[in-house]
């Protein structure tokens, strides 16, 4: 899933200077799972906005309605009608949510009330870890289901740099070297000679540096 | 006691601890001070922070969260998470702007009736030395200027 965390109850402030009449959107996915952006971190949200409002003696009216998904036209559609009533829409969607509202809704200011962070899962309660870095083509199969793009801190692809020591990665001893992690689980499912295997090099040409991406399904499409 | 004024305040208490404290209180006549009104729940760790800034929102005065004591929640960590949760919201309430002081956790047992009403009239007297709530529900978030 997507992670990420609230920004800070000033800079949401400080973005919502000279707003009157607020609609807060929490989403019901992937940031609602992840504590940062679900119905009960919007309602907590708009009581702090209207209680830090009382206190200023700023007029903004702040209304939340959340939608199951905002990186999908079909549930932000069903906005329309609060929209309407608002000058600005606060998202606590991640960065897809906020621009698809921006782009369904062009006549609002849409504001991002989180910090995306990443694609990555939880680990225990209350910790998250990265495990994607989303790069198009695989190789999870090769390294023992453990992905050195996202966790080698140097994104090495061949094996390790050779400061890896008592398993921790040279750049910050606090995490595991990812080689390390790989090896130990290839040498432990019996496999460890197939790192030894020549691999081409990676095709890059699905990774993010070219531009916005577009995955197309022609058996999904409306003719 | 410092001056006197009609005073708000919302005492969240678990049925297992807290709860049975304060009927204790009564039932041992003990008075303590009647600014506070207590919801009675199933756990501490059940108190959502949306709840507590909500009773904010209302110009509640002052909140306290009192649930069991360490290794006694009914539930394993209830309390915990309640204290854990209690202390990220008062620094909310200081980003917000509201003293953080308004907002307390309190840990006892079913058996301290007596502490019980101690605390209540601590809290009380902390709350009156902060003075009332500067969020008045009179002022109302207008909306769009008109
Ligand atoms: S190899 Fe690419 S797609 Fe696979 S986990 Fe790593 S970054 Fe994600
Ligand atoms: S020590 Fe391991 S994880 Fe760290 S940069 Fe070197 S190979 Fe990558």
């Amino acid at each position: 899933m997507i992670v990420a965390e609230q920004k800070s109850f000033k800079e949401i402030v400080e973005y919502l200077r000279g707003k009157y009449d607020l609609l807060i959107v929490p989403c019901m996915s992937c940031t609602a799972v992840c504590f940062a952006g679900g119905v009960q971190q919007g309602e907590e949200l708009a009581s702090a906005l209207r209680i830090h409002c009382k206190m200023h003696g700023d007029g903004l009216n702040c209304t939340v309605r959340p939608v199951t998904r905002q990186c999908d036209p079909e549930f932000i559609e069903e906005l329309t009608g609060e929209v309407a009533q608002a000058d600005s829409i606060l998202s606590l969607a991640c960065g897809v949510g906020v621009q698809f509202l921006a782009e369904r809704y062009p006549d609002k200011a849409v504001i991002p009330a989180l910090n995306t962070s990443f694609a990555g899962g939880k680990t225990a309660p209350g910790i998250w870890e990265e495990r994607c870095s989303l790069c198009g083509n695989c190789v999870l199969h090769v390294t023992g289901g453990i992905c050195p793009i996202t966790r080698c801190a140097k994104g090495l692809l061949n094996g390790p740099c050779g400061g890896s020591e008592q398993g921790r990665c040279e750049i910050d001893p606090n995490l595991p070297c990812a080689w390390q992690l790989i090896i130990n689980r290839m040498n432990g499912l019996g496999r460890l000679e197939e790192l030894l295997a020549f691999q081409c090099p990676k095709d890059w040409s699905t990774g993010n540096a070219g531009g916005l991406r577009r995955l197309v399904r022609e058996d999904l499409r409306l003719k | 006691m410092a001056k006197q004024y009609p005073l708000k305040i919302i005492a969240f208490t678990c049925y297992n601890c807290a709860y049975a404290a304060a009927d204790l209180a009564g039932s041992m006549r003990l008075s303590y001070h009647p600014a506070v009104s207590i919801v009675g729940i199933p756990c501490t760790g059940a108190v959502e922070p949306a709840v507590i800034l909500n009773a904010f929102e209302q110009g509640i005065d002052g909140v306290f969260v009192a649930g069991c004591l360490d290794g006694e929640c009914h539930y394993k960590t209830g309390n915990l998470h309640a204290r854990e949760r209690v202390r990220q919201l008062r620094g909310d309430l200081e980003r917000i702007g509201l003293e953080p002081e308004r907002l307390e956790m309190f840990q006892l047992s079913a058996a301290m009736g007596s502490r019980f009403a101690e605390l209540v009239n601590e809290f009380v007297e902390r709350i009156y030395t902060l003075g009332p709530s500067p969020v008045r529900p009179g002022l109302d978030c207008g909306g769009r200027k008109k």
